[in-house]
């Protein structure tokens, strides 16, 4: 039972105190790029969660099985970033294949992901804090989930953002910055929180 | 091809420094310009090890670009690319261990900074070893040129230093915010606000500068020629650039 509470208690953590977005900058070039209206972060949102956790699961595994017992720790770079590639497009021909429904929604973020820095961030960051496969797991979703709540609320900032009319040089990217600065304002209000 | 030489060079520093700028005007690269740049040594450590690697992955790559096949060309690049990260990582951590330490993540994830890959789809994978080289080295300190005046002004404001060392008076409370993320966002936000107002003022000069030297020259070919004719045309045209010019005027 405490096991489990642990377990929500780090997924919460992820999603808001340590949020991807606001707390750690991972991920910020999608945040930017597929923020303009709230339909495209979603589905960008979701293709991150499902890449995420299936990442963390595969990285983890490759590491403990493959890279530790050969000595090789100083390959995670090339070996994650590799597997992620991959995994990125072994999840596109599946779903083109098998679930042309979900391809339709996710299919033209997916090869986005492989150069989102928050999928490679989260790999890494597993192995770094030292969590098992269970903790990755969740813990990979968790921050996907983080990042996707930050991107939905910011493209809908931003709708707002597109009725209003700012100083010539502000407009565009920086205001959105500005905006981005202000939505990271409020989420330090959970930094305070330790889980 | 045309001969490659410095003029060609000097074009390349001033598009990456200014015209170019990955981070201020092509915003790539934003993650680790936002994490890194709470001090200035970070952000000039983070700057040269991302200058280093584009180097040398832009040489690679284009030594390499016509073996690559298209189909796999950013699988490849990636491979290349994440091979020079580790090596710079590796150097890193056995010499300067405490840049490793305050960069943390932020090293392995220069795989994924899109300056990189960006540099080396859109120039060194169509463009001989030695512009690629120069590439590489431009657009890596256009980058830490970026960071360094975001950090100078998030250490100065957040911190009250520069290297570290206090320069501002004792009765200065430093404004934390500067540090914390929202201050990385809303700082970079009036960065690149003053970029375009830079650039703004640059294109509204060179159009009238381009406008005014059309008139003279409309004004000379004028008095030039002596049919009667000819002169209330051009008149007609002097005019049209009159109002055209006023026009601009008006926008700003």
């Amino acid at each position: 039972m405490d096991y489990v509470v642990e377990i929500l208690l780090l997924m919460l953590g992820a999603v808001l105190v340590e949020n991807y977005i606001f707390a750690k900058f991972l991920g910020i070039c999608p945040f930017l790029g597929v923020s303009e209206k709230p339909d495209t972060a979603l589905g960008m949102g979701f293709a991150v969660v499902f890449v995420m956790t299936l990442s963390s699961a595969a990285t983890w595994a490759v590491y403990y099985l493959i890279l530790v017992p050969f000595g090789l720790e100083y390959l995670e770079t090339i070996a994650f970033i590799l597997i992620i590639a991959s995994l990125v497009q072994l999840i596109e021909m599946f779903l083109r294949k098998f679930v042309p429904a979900l391809y339709g929604a996710l299919g033209i973020y997916l090869p986005l992901i492989t150069t989102n820095c928050a999928v490679l961030g989260s790999a890494l960051l597993n192995i770094q804090n030292g969590y098992n496969f269970i903790e990755s797991l969740a813990y990979g979703f968790s921050s996907a989930v983080g990042f996707t709540l930050a991107i939905v609320i910011f493209a809908g900032v931003r709708v707002r953002i597109s009725f209003a009319e700012p100083p010539k040089s502000f407009r565009g990217t920086p205001i959105a910055l500005i905006a981005a600065g202000l939505i990271a304002m409020a989420f330090s209000g959970f930094s305070g929180m330790s889980f | 091809m045309s001969k490659y030489t410095m003029k060609n060079v000097g074009a390349q520093f001033l598009d990456g420094l200014f015209y170019k700028n990955p981070v201020l005007m092509q915003l790539l690269g934003t993650c680790s310009t936002l994490a890194v740049t709470t001090s200035i040594v970070n952000a000039i450590g983070m700057g040269l090890s991302t200058t280093a690697v584009l180097i040398f992955s832009n040489i690679f790559i284009s030594l390499l670009r016509k073996f690559i096949p298209k189909q796999i060309r950013i699988a490849s690049y990636i491979v290349i690319i994440s091979g020079f990260v580790t090596a710079i990582q590796l150097l890193i951590k056995a010499y300067l261990p405490d840049i490793d330490k305050s960069l943390g993540l932020f090293i392995p994830l220069i795989v994924v900074n899109c300056i990189i890959l960006a540099r080396a789809e859109s120039f060194a994978s169509k463009n001989p070893v030695l512009p690629s080289a120069v590439d590489g080295l431009t657009m890596g300190l256009g980058f830490t040129f970026a960071l360094t005046v975001l950090a100078t002004v998030r250490e100065l404001i957040g911190a009250g230093t520069l290297f570290g060392v206090q320069v501002m008076p004792d009765f200065y409370e430093p404004a934390i915010i500067f540090i914390l993320p929202s201050g990385a966002f809303l700082t970079l936000g009036c960065l690149i606000a003053l970029m375009n107002k830079v650039m703004n003022a640059k294109q509204e000069r060179d159009k009238k500068k381009a406008l005014e030297a059309k008139r003279a020259a409309k004004a000379e070919s004028a008095e030039a020629s002596e049919d009667n004719e000819a002169e209330n045309t051009s008149d007609i045209e002097a005019s049209a650039a009159e109002s055209a010019a006023t026009a601009v005027k008006e926008e700003n």
